[in-house]
């Protein structure tokens, strides 16, 4: 049991980094159906931020916490410069902003080797999140893990209520479901493409964040995480939220429970073929949002 | 409610393709036999005369990527599916050949070098052993990717996944097979991959003769890998994956089923890339995952969108050309050789997505006065659909 429960946990805890990395581009890939491969890249540049911070600000708890918000505008500025440059000229051609983005994803690589080095870096983590929390039944749960899902929990929370209440999220909501009837109701479409944009590309920022605590910051850290992000957006659904948050966690409670049967090799070919096999049975994922524009 | 789904693969027309009449059959026929002839003269008696032991195998090397270029081109330029894991099908060629000319070089009985040195295993592992037969081991270079392409194929091309969803998958079938072998190191050799290969069917491969000979049969394999995917492309059936690109709902309407044309053309475009990872090895003398991961399985891409998605040629001329400077600028400079890689994404695939190619029929067109659009002003034409 305590077995159970204690793989149970570290599948929240996977999944609950998916759920950050997934998050932004549930936004981004979800709600404005635009690819950007350099979304790993926007991960990066949020972990890359607390570790500038870091040097500054040399509390590790109060650096962790600037960085949050600082980490969502580096990002999220740099999503909005994506956007204007690139990204909008390309709206008609989904494939192709695929591969421009990964252009873009390789020259920020670069430029991150460039200006920290190839090696990795590595964060000092604050003493309050380097320990374990014991909890009756012998479980023990590592502080950062808690921290992340909390944070992870936090995002999907701000997010929802962003979408549903805010005037941006009435809008961005409009957009996502008819564009054109949108844009005849006086939405600047435009701007909330933009909007989006930001926010998407700056949750990618917090989760790069989340990251400096699990390990090494690297150059191609990026390349890593986006195919992920990107599953869990295709398994979850496009168009909502909740598709996401529930395949975020499936997955990672599969990654896990995999990992413990077999290897993580295994584990990963594991979820693979779920997702083919899911895709089988749902092939517009979990959920779609059903809307009367033709797109 | 039935439909009649006619299946493409019997559908397609047995006799010669027929050449569209405003084409003028007789000169299309010869133009293409012209430069035939001429790209076999270029690979075969120019580039052994002119080009030094070492860069002709570095051209050889550059003739296997070509060749996963010409399936891509097909399968992304006529088809509209971009194939972002046709690693996995150069990978899956490339370790059964490489499988093979292991054992071989370990001899009968013996285990291959790698296996003695982790140490981990006693005999050969059951899925090892057919490799030793040349037999089985040829064949399932090309026929493995292509089983593997039409399981996959079919599963994903029936339940209409496309588009952005079906390159995420491609691609994430990349990442899987990457670390399913770097796993299952005792067996796969792990990072390394399969090293150190000295001969090819009794061949030394460090003799310069040698090599030049697997320079010879990888020029004339790609030469008849371009005739097939012509044939293929002139074809009715050609005609049907241009249509299927452009407007999947209309074809499906007409009758035929997309998804068996989707497949035929992806099938197609695993079996040359499995052929190009074969040759590859003896080319290279190594097979490893960072040969055939998410990073590589999307540089094979760039070429054919440099060179002309939609064209014969362009994914060619493209994949040499980018893969020609890759060697030159990062030798001297590795960083300057990213981001122009990045920037060659960027420009072409935004800014000129019909490649170098639409250059050439732009300045064709000019003198033609416009009677014949070409394939790529096709593509342009097309309103790319949303998937």
């Amino acid at each position: 049991m305590t077995v159970l429960i204690g793989q149970l946990f570290t599948g929240v805890s996977i999944g609950a980094v998916l759920l950050l990395i997934a998050l932004g581009l549930a936004l981004t890939f979800g709600q404005m159906g635009v690819i950007n491969m350099a979304h790993g890249e926007f991960i990066m540049a949020g972990a890359y931020t607390t570790y500038v911070l870091q040097q500054v600000v040399t509390v590790a708890g109060w650096s962790l916490l600037v960085a949050l918000p600082v980490a969502f505008l580096v990002a999220g500025t740099m999503g909005v410069l994506l956007e204007i440059l690139l990204i909008r000229r390309l709206y008609a051609r989904p494939l192709d902003t695929l591969l421009v983005t990964w252009g873009v994803s390789l020259i920020l690589q670069q430029l991150a080797r460039d200006v920290f080095g190839s090696p990795n870096v590595q964060t000092r983590a604050p003493e309050l999140l380097t320990g374990n929390i014991a909890l009756p039944g012998g479980i023990t749960v590592a502080n950062n893990r808690l921290f992340i899902l909390a944070l992870a929990g936090g995002a999907v929370v701000a997010l929802t209520v962003a979408l549903r209440v805010t005037p941006l999220g009435r809008r961005i909501r409009a957009v996502v479901q008819n564009r054109d009837l949108a844009a005849v109701s006086g939405i600047a479409t435009a701007r909330v493409d933009r909007m989006t944009f930001f926010i998407g590309s700056g949750l990618a920022g917090i989760a790069g964040v989340a990251l400096t605590l699990l390990g090494p910051i690297g150059p191609t850290m990026g390349t890593n995480l986006i195919i992920d992000a990107f599953l869990v957006v295709v398994v979850g659904g496009i168009g909502q939220l909740k598709g996401t948050v529930i395949v975020a966690f499936g997955l990672g409670v599969l990654q896990a429970t995999g990992e413990y049967l077999t290897t993580l090799s295994v584990a990963k070919v594991m979820v693979f073929v779920a997702i083919v096999a899911f895709l089988q049975w749902r092939p517009q994922g979990m959920f779609t949002l059903r809307t009367r524009s033709l797109a | 409610m039935t439909t009649v789904a006619r299946d493409p693969a019997t559908d397609v027309d047995p006799t010669p393709p027929v050449e569209k009449p405003a084409a003028g059959p007789s000169r299309h026929r010869f133009r293409a036999a012209a430069g035939f002839a001429l790209g076999a003269a270029l690979l075969f008696a120019v580039a052994p005369l002119v080009l030094s032991d070492f860069r002709l195998s570095l051209l050889a090397k550059y003739l296997c990527v070509a060749m996963v270029a010409v399936g891509i081109g097909l399968a992304w330029g006529r088809g509209g599916m971009l194939a972002l894991g046709q690693g996995v099908f150069f990978g899956l060629g490339g370790y059964a050949m490489a499988m093979h000319l292991k054992l071989a070089d370990a001899g009968p009985g013996n285990m291959p070098d790698f296996m003695m040195l982790y140490g981990q295993l006693d005999e050969l592992p059951l899925w090892w052993r057919p490799f030793a037969s040349p037999w089985f081991a040829l064949p399932a270079t090309v026929l493995l990717p292509m089983a593997v392409a039409f399981v996959l194929g079919s599963l994903v091309f029936r339940r209409r996944v496309r588009g952005a969803y079906f390159a995420i998958l491609s691609q994430a079938l990349a990442a899987a097979m990457v670390i399913l072998l770097i796993g299952q190191q005792g067996t796969t050799g792990g990072t390394n991959g399969l090293t150190d290969i000295q001969g090819f069917f009794g061949y030394d491969l460090d003799d310069p003769v040698n090599q030049r000979m697997v320079y010879f049969i990888i020029a004339g394999i790609l030469l008849a890998l371009l005739a097939l995917t012509r044939h293929l492309m002139q074809s009715r059936y050609g005609e049907l994956l241009v249509a299927v690109r452009d407007g999947e709902e209309r074809v499906r309407f007409l009758g035929y089923d997309p998804a068996t044309v989707k497949l035929v053309a992806y099938v197609v475009a695993a079996g040359m890339a499995g052929l190009a990872g074969a040759l590859f090895v003896p080319a290279v003398g190594i097979i490893s995952p960072a040969l055939i991961g998410i990073v590589p399985s999307i540089e094979f891409v760039i070429g054919v969108a440099v060179g002309g998605r939609a064209t014969l040629l362009g994914p060619v001329l493209g994949a040499v050309a980018v893969a020609w400077a890759r060697t030159a600028l990062s030798e001297r400079f590795p960083g300057t050789w990213t981001y122009l890689q990045g920037l060659l994404f960027v420009v072409v695939v935004a800014f000129l997505p019909g490649g170098l190619a639409s250059l050439v029929g732009l300045a064709r067109r000019r003198t033609d006065g416009g009677r014949r659009p070409g394939p790529l002003v096709r593509l342009r034409r097309s309103r790319v659909e949303a998937g």
